[in-house]
């Protein structure tokens, strides 16, 4: 049978015995594990501590009490940490520290790629492999940092703002193989997760196996599911980038080309044109009409001219019919006297000097 | 060497190539759109030349932090 509980009056005997009793919030029993079953615990139990004890319970008859006989006994800390990680993590995802709106792009080609893992084994290794495949000229920067046990979620989170601070590259990777659930705990940390949702540098999470999510995975800006992955994430593919320029460089030459073809296209279109093959044409048939113009112009005024004289002529003749001087021909005179015409008798008297003008000029005379 | 964010760098060449090959451009238009595209791809060649590999390992030292080499430990 397993019995979970809380262990308390822990006693490690000199015979090497272990005497304690189990609790939990209403009821308690005793519990014994010999020496022969102590040396299988992974852990050393101290009083408070949570387990799970696999055993048999019997009675011990000199007291007179049952108490379990302990065969195996495991931290049973695994239950609770699933409980506090489900709440953190919906108490984080309600805080907005998972929003999709606030993760930051990866850099399409980062000049440096920080890393944060241990500085031995696997994961830094495989990074390293993986990244220099893909491109050769790679610069990577290694903050170690523990990734498991105490302390580590603080230096982890630490180490993150430490690369913001002084901008140490372009894109942080947080990296761990794989392991227990207690073993990545530090990636399950609210510390952890506050620093990657504060990080001003884009961060890559690849937190232990492909199917364990972290609450530093939800708070990264991107989730590899293994470092190799998270490597190939921040690296590009060097070639393929080149073959990618070399494909625009191509691109623009024959887009260049094309647009010269056209533009000849069009200048032969235009010097086999009429304007081109015979550019005097048009001038020609412009002075044809200009020469027309100005014979109709020369029309109109020489019937204009000849109208006008013939209205002359007449109204000369008119004038003439009307002329004093035609009168004085037929033998009047016209009289004045200091320069007025006299019109009437009464105007004059004796003595006036008077001015007669005939049809060949005029004499002074006397009224007597 | 000025700061060329390389991404941008990329689509501004896609925005190049996108254009000329409208054709809508005039020759003129075209032959500076040309020569732009081409100094960007020779500047993005460039950044990729003139990396160099450098794997560091960032380590303390008197409270600051200092920038080796890093080897892997086979």
């Amino acid at each position: 049978m397993f019995v979970k509980g809380e262990i308390s009056n822990f006693k490690h005997h000199y015979t090497g015995h272990m005497y304690f009793t189990l609790k939990d919030e209403k009821s308690l029993i005793k519990c014994v594990m010999f020496k022969g079953y102590t040396s299988n615990l992974t852990f050393v139990p101290k009083d408070g501590m949570k387990v799970m004890i696999l055993g048999t319970v019997s009675v011990f008859e000199r007291d007179g009490v049952y108490q379990i006989y302990a065969k195996a006994m495991q931290e049973d800390g695994i239950g609770d940490l699933h409980a506090e990680y489900e709440k953190l993590k919906a108490k984080l995802e309600a805080e907005g520290l998972f929003d999709t709106s606030h993760k930051k792009k990866i850099p399409f080609m980062p000049k440096c790629i920080g890393v944060l893992t241990s500085n031995t084994g696997a994961v830094i290794r495989d990074i390293i492999n993986v990244s220099t495949r893909r491109n050769p000229n790679v610069y990577i920067k290694l903050l170690p940092v523990p990734v498991q046990g105490q302390g580590a979620a603080e230096k982890i989170a630490k180490a993150i703002e430490i690369m913001n601070e002084k901008e140490l590259a372009d894109v942080i990777i947080i990296a761990r193989g794989g392991g227990s659930l207690e073993d990545l705990w530090p990636f399950n940390e609210e510390i952890v997760a506050r620093a990657i949702y504060n990080s001003k540098l884009p961060v890559i999470s690849a937190v232990g196996h492909e199917t364990d999510f972290t609450i530093a995975d939800f708070a990264s800006d991107l989730r590899a599911p293994t470092p190799s992955a998270a490597a190939e994430l921040a690296v590009p593919q060097i070639n393929e980038v080149q073959e990618k320029i070399s494909s625009y460089e191509y691109r623009f030459k024959n887009a260049l080309i094309k647009k010269i073809e056209f533009m000849k296209l069009r200048y032969q279109k235009c010097m086999g044109s009429k304007a081109f093959r015979d550019p005097m044409q048009k001038v020609n048939e412009q002075y044809m009409i200009i020469d027309n113009v100005i014979k109709k112009l020369e029309f109109i005024i020489s019937n204009k001219v000849k109208d006008e004289k013939t209205k002359m002529i007449k109204i000369i003749s008119k004038l003439d019919a009307l002329s004093p001087l035609k009168t004085l021909t037929r033998g009047y005179a016209i009289t004045e006297y200091e320069g007025r015409i006299i019109k009437s008798v009464e105007e004059l008297k004796e003595g006036d000097k008077i001015k007669l003008t005939f049809k060949d000029g005029s004499k002074k005379a006397q009224v007597i | 060497m000025e700061k060329v964010n390389f991404e941008e760098s990329i689509q501004k060449l896609e925005n190049i190539a996108i254009e000329l090959e409208k054709g809508e451009l005039s020759l003129e238009e075209s032959l500076t759109k040309f020569e732009e595209g081409m100094k960007l791809s020779k500047q993005c060649n460039e950044i990729i030349e003139n990396a160099e590999k450098k794997i560091t390992v960032l380590l303390e030292k008197d409270g600051k932090l200092e920038e080796q080499n890093f080897e892997l430990e086979e």
